[in-house]
Parts: C-alpha cells; structure tokens; sequence
C-alpha cells in the first residue's frame, strides 16, 4: 500500500494555516460530550491533556509513574530549539526548518517540519507565562547557546534541566485541569491494550499497577503519547521503565510502525562501569559548548589524559568537521568515537570511550562560569564515577537515547487507525533518521500544545460521541486476552528473570543492530530473537500474582514485546539498503567512512503492518518529496 | 564488599510489616544502591521468593521516584544524592544497612519500601501553577525577569517533588516542597498575579492532606537531594502573611 501523509499541497510557508482554516471544529457546547483517553503525561502528553481539557473536552490521562510529572522528558538537561533569532545571528523559521530536514539526513516530512519551525515561538512564549525559569542574562532578556547540528544559538535552556522545568510547566498545567474537574488523572496504570472498535480506536484496556486489576477505559479518541523504546538495547539513557509496550500493543491492533530502525546512539554518556549497571547516563550536548572531545594520536596510550600533550591528542571531531567542530550531529559524533575507539585509542575501561576535555574552557572563562552553566552535569559526573571534571576530562561513549521511528501518523498525527493519534518520541514524524539535539522537547510540546488541540477536532467533529460503552464485547475480549496474557506469563514457572532475558536481547540487539549494522549482523540478529523469545516463553521466571502490585509481571509484558518489536527493528535496517541519519549500514559508507545514503531507492518512510507473531510484516511505503530542500549529500565539513 | 541488609516488608497497606534480613553478596563499588538491590532480588526471585519492591525510574536522580530510608536517612545521606544515584562505594566491606520507606502520615505505605504520595499531588492541583491558557500569551520577552530573580525561581524550581523532606521532617510537614513552588512562581512577574490566592490555596491544601506543621528543624533542607534551601519557607510565610492583608 501507498501511504498518504495527508500533507497540505501548496506553498510551504502558509501550510499550517490553511490547514488549521480547512480543519473541522467542535462547537464549544459539544467538547465536553467526547471523551479523549491521554496515554503518557510527558511533554506531549501532558501538554496534550492540559491543553484538551482546558478546551474544554472530557480528558483522561494514564501514565505508570506514581505522578504525572515524572514521566522521562524530566530527563532532558540541554534545552530547546526555537526559531526566535533573538540573538540576531541570522536563525529564521525557515533555517530552523532546513537544519531539522538535513540533521535527519532527508529522511522526514517536509510539512511536518515546516510546521514545528513555525509554532516552535509559540512554545518558548507558553512555558514563559506558566513560569518556567529559562536562563536570562543581566539584561533580563532570554539566553540562549547553541547545540549540535546548527551554526546559529537558538537553543533555551533552564541550567542543566530544561527537561524538568518544561516537563514541570505541563504538568503545572495538566493540575490546574485536574482540579477544573476537566481532565481525570490516572497513576500508576499502564496500558496493555488497545480497544478498536469497527476499525477505530474506542478505547484502552489498563493494569492498575497496585492493585492489579485489569479494566477498560472507553473514550471517542485515544491519544499515545508513550514515548521510545531504545530499552530494546537494554541498557540505554532511558528510564527503567520507558517501554514499547503501548506501542507495541497498538501496532497489533492494526497501527503501523514507521522506520523502527531509526534509533539515535548519542555521543556523550558515561561509559559503561560493568555487567551489573542497570541503565547508562547521559551528559547534555550542550557540554560541547565548551568540552573538546579528543583520543590520545597513539594507540593503547595508557596516560592519565592530563599527561598528554597538547600534540600528542587527536581533536577529532574539530579535526574532521572543521566548521561544526564539536557541534557536529549527534550521529555523526557517536560515529567518530567509535572509530577512535576501533582504531584502538580509546580511553578508560576496556578501551571504550573518548575525552570530553574543559580545561581549554575553564583556562578561557573560569571555573565558576563553567559551573554556572553545566554545575549539575559536573556533580552528577562525578557521583557515577567519583571522577572531578574540573580537573580532568570527562570520559565518554556513546549510549542507546533516542527512537526517531515509531508509529505512523499522517500530517494530523492521526495513525492509520482512525481516532489513535500518536504524539512526540512516540510517533515517526519530523526528525527523520537522525534528531538534532533540542529538538525532541520542541516536538513533544508542539504536538501537545499546538498541533493536536485542532487537528483531533477534525476527527471528532466526524464521530458521534460515546458511541462506544464499556460493556461492548470488544472491551470484554480485549479486558480477557490481557488477563490471558499475563497469566500465561506468571504461568511459565521457568528458571531465568526477566532481566536475564532483556540483558540477553539487549546484547543481541547493540550487537548487531546498534551504532554499525550489515547485512551479516542483521540476518543474525533476526535468527536469534525468535530464538531468545521462545526460550523466555518455556523458561521465564515471574514470582507472584497478577491481583497485586507485582513489578516483575511488569517487566515481563515489557520485555515480551521488546522480544517481538526487536526482531522488527533488525528487519527494518536489514530492508533499507542505504545509510541515513543513525541507521549506519557498514556496506553503504562514503570513502571518508560517512554515511551514504540511496535516494533513487529508499526516499520513503517504511511503515509496517503487523500480521502475527513468526509472521512476515507487511511494508507500505509513503514517499517523501523534498520541494523546499534540495536532496543533498549533508555535510557539516 | 559483602553486606547485611535489613529491609523493610509489609505485603499491603492495612498488613503489618517487619525488617528482615538479606545478604548481599560481592557488591561492586562501581554499583549504585539500586542495582545492589536489583542484585538481591535477582537472587530472591530464583529462589522463588517475593522480591523487594521499591519505586525508581530515570534512574539519574531526576524524576523523584526512588524514596528509601536508608540508615534513618532519606536518600541515605549523602549530600544532594538521590537514592539511585548513591553508589556502593560509599559503603564499606561488611555494613549492616537499614532500608525503610518514607515514613509519613500523609504517605501510606502500599507495599515494602512503596509509599503513596498522592497527597503531594493535591498541593500542587490546589494551585502550583499560573493560570495561563495554551496559546494566547505574550512573546517570552515580553516582560523581562531580571537574572537574579530568574536564578532564585530556578533554584526553587529544582525541586524533584520526591518527598524526602517530608520523610525527614519529625513533623511530617510538606512546608519545604510547597515553599518551593509558591517561592518560584511569586519571584516571577508571571506568577505574581495570583501570588496571594496561590500561597493560600496551596498551604490549605498542604493541611488538609494530613501533612504536619514546620517548627523550624531544617532536616527538609538537608535530606533535600536537589538542596532546596529553607530560605524558601520563609518565603512562603511572608507571602502568606502578605496574603492575609489582601
């Protein structure tokens, strides 16, 4: 099938607002007859929720957390793009937009885009007025700083936690409806299902993740705000519990999955201590403001990094990429450490990892400047490997952080399947192959605030509201396959955890589907998932009921579905026989190592459609179209 | 190293619950408390016993998840440190470790080191917010905020609103966490607005959800993993006070 993205024909400029003008709307008096179910209250989610209600619509908002300002947005420290050219150094929508486009290596939407450029101002004015405390200078203006992938600075930030502070503005947000009475918030549930009802999405079937029961909320849309899932790896920058279990569960219900082999290995984390650690850190980009990355010239040179000369290091990245220099994207920084460590010149542990080096800042600005600007990333450095950044350069590796892919949607954020709309890390839709650092906070919020409050009224203005009742059979089958479900898994009675398991795949998958992929790898990767996922259906062990708060039952849905969504991922790079943005296929490289990309073949999105576990996916295809950027080799020499 | 844990378990809410006692077996000191935890239950789950139960997420001392009594401490009191960002290495070969839950009226246990803190939640819903609506709102520089002011609402704002200061108060008192938020919004010309309502409605709600009084201890400020300062509380009494004349 051809997939149609739905994008508004005509100047790009003006496509948002004819779009927003040829959208259906709900009368004022008619919004609080629908019900919209809110899955996840991140960034997308709860600005969502917050802005839904305060509309005026019945909203109920889910997440597993025990509080909606948890959710793992809260975790994104460097900041957020927008096109305010407050600086006057040349940024514009349209720069903005141009540098989105080619940072994912040519590989998203264009009106997508465009539209995330355009009300990319909006969102820095929205969370100023909820009180979030964005950095100022002396002035009381605005700051800003640059990050990856740009040559202007247009990117706010709130210290190291710009994540937390926005993340705090919708969830201050999402409050003020709650206590309007117009959005009902639900903690500590999970989603386990999606309810389709005549081919549209009526409802969600939930776990109280306390009390263990299972139940099903009805609704005339359902919102996945959800999030990604790079927790296939195992260890990733990801929270423990970020999953694609909503996903997932979604995708067999019919929705589309769109280039899960997109996925971001970010440059700067700290490297892995051993086979006990249970998640990896990430430092902000940001840190390259100031933070030089460097391998010593010689292989296996054993020195403490202060000891070695100045000529004796290898500026890498400023080396290669000699007018981006440490701002290079993040893909293509991941690719040069790993070179540098496969060249033999990595640094700490095993070899594995590369400088971050301030000393040349701390000489130029102080100390104290530059504990004013990353203070909190130096601390929390030094809590993981009790190593003072100060006085010696931080080491770092790259780390699984990012899905680019996800469910399909069209220019609505509306999935194939009617009334299932999908927002932020959760859907496909603007970075392409590769995000640009400070932009997934500019998506989750634009989705949340600024795209989804009009484009749900197109569908619901269309569908009669509460048309679907708790008691249709279709809630009884779903509420009944979840309940089957987890009990097959208590059932098990094996020998190995569920962690066992998950490390397993999660080695599989960094293996051979992680920062270099080929052929070779991928078709092994493929052999081994069904594999490793038959065994943990014979040999999984979960402890206790599924009436109880039970975090092992938790786990083992999880990492049931990473069984099944992995082997779609290897399928998915194995297909696209090129390299884009993070999907790095050894096979296609340019002559300097850099990815190489095939347009006359694979300038599509690939979306694919479920058709039972051990079965082939089906692929569609939707083709991009570059009008306003020009298909180009992306260079950031 | 080699450790003896004492671990709080209580199976629900209304069931009584007790200490009971782990070992914990070649602890990396490169481990984070968490994944020494993760380690025992491992262990405990071969066994076929009910692993230890606790909340955590992000996992980088963020999110507010993670809420355990280690040692009668919060957090286990290292300075600004976050349960799972406290690592072993901060231990010794052969320590005997108390892990309890937060321990607070307002804050039910649901199940072992697994507390409920709803009640943070309805201080929030009471008005830890400006009420502006999506869209519709001035350009960002529209009014200028002078940086120490921005500094001060960002020093508030830090809070990761994982209850520490509640768990470490001999009241019980959630003064520190609602100080902080009030302190952040009325330093800012965003909030000033609805300063009076705010601080009012919120400390309202702060009694009613059965937290308990401040009497001026200042544990909040030292479990305090993200080292709110108690400057804030005098903040909130003197925009409460300032309330009061309105």
């Amino acid at each position: 099938m051809i997939l149609d993205g739905k994008c508004p024909k005509g100047p790009i400029q003006t496509s948002w607002d004819r779009h927003r003008f040829d959208l259906k709307l709900v009368n004022p008096a008619n919004k609080r007859k629908y019900k919209i179910l809110v899955v996840g209250t991140g960034l997308a989610g709860g600005a969502a929720a917050a802005s839904l209600g305060e509309l005026g619509y019945n909203v109920e908002a889910f997440c597993y957390q025990d509080s909606a300002r948890r959710a793992h947005s809260i975790a994104a420290q460097g900041g957020i793009n927008a096109a305010k050219n407050y600086p006057n150094d040349g940024d514009s929508i349209y720069r903005l937009f141009y540098d989105t486009i080619k940072g994912g290596d040519f590989r998203a939407r264009e009106a997508d885009v465009w539209r995330l450029a355009q009300v990319s101002n909006n969102i820095i004015d929205q969370c100023v007025a909820q009180g979030v405390p964005f950095a100022r200078d002396y002035a009381g203006y605005l700051d800003n700083r640059s990050f990856g992938g740009a040559q202007v600075s247009r990117t706010f930030y709130a210290r190291g936690q710009t994540g937390q502070q926005l993340l705090l503005g919708a969830y201050s947000a999402l409050s003020r409806q709650v206590k309007a009475g117009t959005v009902k918030l639900f903690a500590r549930t999970e989603m386990l299902d999606l309810v389709v009802v005549d081919g549209e999405a009526k409802g969600i079937t939930v776990r109280d993740l306390i009390t263990g029961e299972i139940r099903t909320h009805v609704g005339d849309a359902v919102v996945l705000a959800t999030g990604g899932y790079v927790n296939v790896f195992y260890l990733s920058t990801n929270a423990m519990g970020c999953s694609v279990t909503a996903n997932w569960r979604a995708h067999k219900k019919g929705a589309f999955f769109a280039n899960p082999c997109y996925t971001q290995i970010h440059p700067t984390c700290i490297p892995q201590s051993g086979d006990h650690q249970s998640k990896l850190t990430l430092m902000s980009e940001s840190l390259r403001n100031d933070g030089r990355c460097w391998a010593p010239k010689k292989k296996g040179d054993n020195r403490h990094p202060n000891e070695i000369p100045e000529d004796e290091r290898d500026y890498y990245l400023e080396r290669k990429y000699p007018s981006f220099g440490n701002l290079a994207p993040r893909d293509i920084a991941s690719r040069a450490a790993k070179e540098q460590c496969d060249d033999g010149r990595g640094v700490g542990p095993g070899g594995r990892g590369v400088n971050l080096d301030f000393s040349a800042a701390i000489q130029r600005v102080g100390e104290d400047t530059i504990r004013e600007r990353y203070g909190n990333l130096f601390e929390m450095y030094e809590k993981i490997t009790d190593e003072n950044a100060y006085k010696q350069p931080m080491r770092m590796y790259p780390a699984p952080h990012y899905s680019m892919g996800g469910l399909w949607v069209d220019y609505n954020c509306e999935s194939n399947v009617p009334g299932l709309f999908v927002l932020g890390e959760a859907n496909f839709s603007v970075h392409g192959a590769n995000r640009l650092g400070a932009s997934a906070l500019m998506q989750g919020l634009a989705d949340g605030y600024f795209v989804i409050p009009y484009t749900i009224a197109n569908y619901l203005a269309k569908t009669k509201p509460g048309a679907v009742k708790a008691d249709h059979p279709e809630c009884k089958k779903s509420i009944e396959d979840v309940k089957s479900y987890n009990n097959r898994l208590l059932n098990v009675n094996g020998k190995k955890t569920v962690s066992e398991f998950h490390r397993e795949l999660g080695k599989i998958m960094w293996e051979n589907v992680g920062m270099a992929r080929s052929e070779e790898t991928l078709k092994d990767a493929i052999k081994k998932i069904p594999v490793l996922r038959e065994e943990f259906w014979k040999n999984v062990k979960v402890t206790g009921k599924g009436e109880e708060l039970n975090q092992q039952l938790e786990n083992a849905g999880r990492v049931a579905d990473f069984l099944e969504f992995g082997e779609l991922m290897a399928k998915d790079a194995l297909h696209r026989n090129e390299s884009c943005g993070g999907h790095f296929r050894v096979e296609h490289q340019m002559p300097d190592g850099e990815a190489k990309r095939d347009d006359e073949n694979y300038c599509y999105v690939g979306a694919w459609e479920f058709k039972g576990v051990d079965k082939e996916p089906e692929l569609h295809k939707e083709p991009l179209a570059f009008e306003n950027v020009h298909l180009a080799v992306r260079s950031y020499k | 190293m080699n450790l003896t844990l004492h671990v709080w378990r209580q199976s629900g809410p209304k069931e009584p619950g007790k200490l009971e006692q782990y070992e914990a077996k070649n602890v990396s000191p490169d481990q984070s408390f968490l994944e020494m935890l993760d380690e025992v239950n491992e262990h405990l789950i071969k066994e076929g016993k009910d692993p230890i139960v606790f909340d955590h997420d992000c996992r980088e001392g963020i999110c507010g998840m993670c809420s355990q009594v280690i040692n009668g401490v919060p957090h286990g009191g290292q300075e600004r440190t976050t349960v799972c960002q406290l690592h072993m290495r901060r231990f010794n070969d052969g320590d005997t470790i108390y892990i309890e839950p937060w321990r607070a009226l307002a804050f039910p246990i649901l199940k072992d080191l697994i507390v409920d803190r709803d009640a943070l939640e309805k201080i929030m819903q009471a008005g830890g917010y400006t009420s502006c609506h999506t869209g519709g709102v001035a350009d960002g520089n529209a009014l200028l905020v002078p940086k120490p002011d921005a500094d001060y609402a960002m020093d508030a704002a830090e809070c990761i609103g994982c209850g520490a200061c509640v768990a470490a108060c001999p009241n019980g008192s959630a003064m520190l966490y609602t100080s902080a938020k009030v302190a952040q919004l009325a330093a800012l010309p965003q909030g000033k607005a609805e300063a009076a309502e705010r601080v009012c409605a919120m400390t309202d709600a702060m009694q009613a959800a059965g937290f308990g009084n401040c009497s001026n201890h200042y544990e909040c400020q030292a479990a305090c993993p993200k080292g709110i300062n108690v400057k804030f509380i005098a903040r909130l009494n003197r925009e409460y006070q300032k309330a009061l004349f309105k």
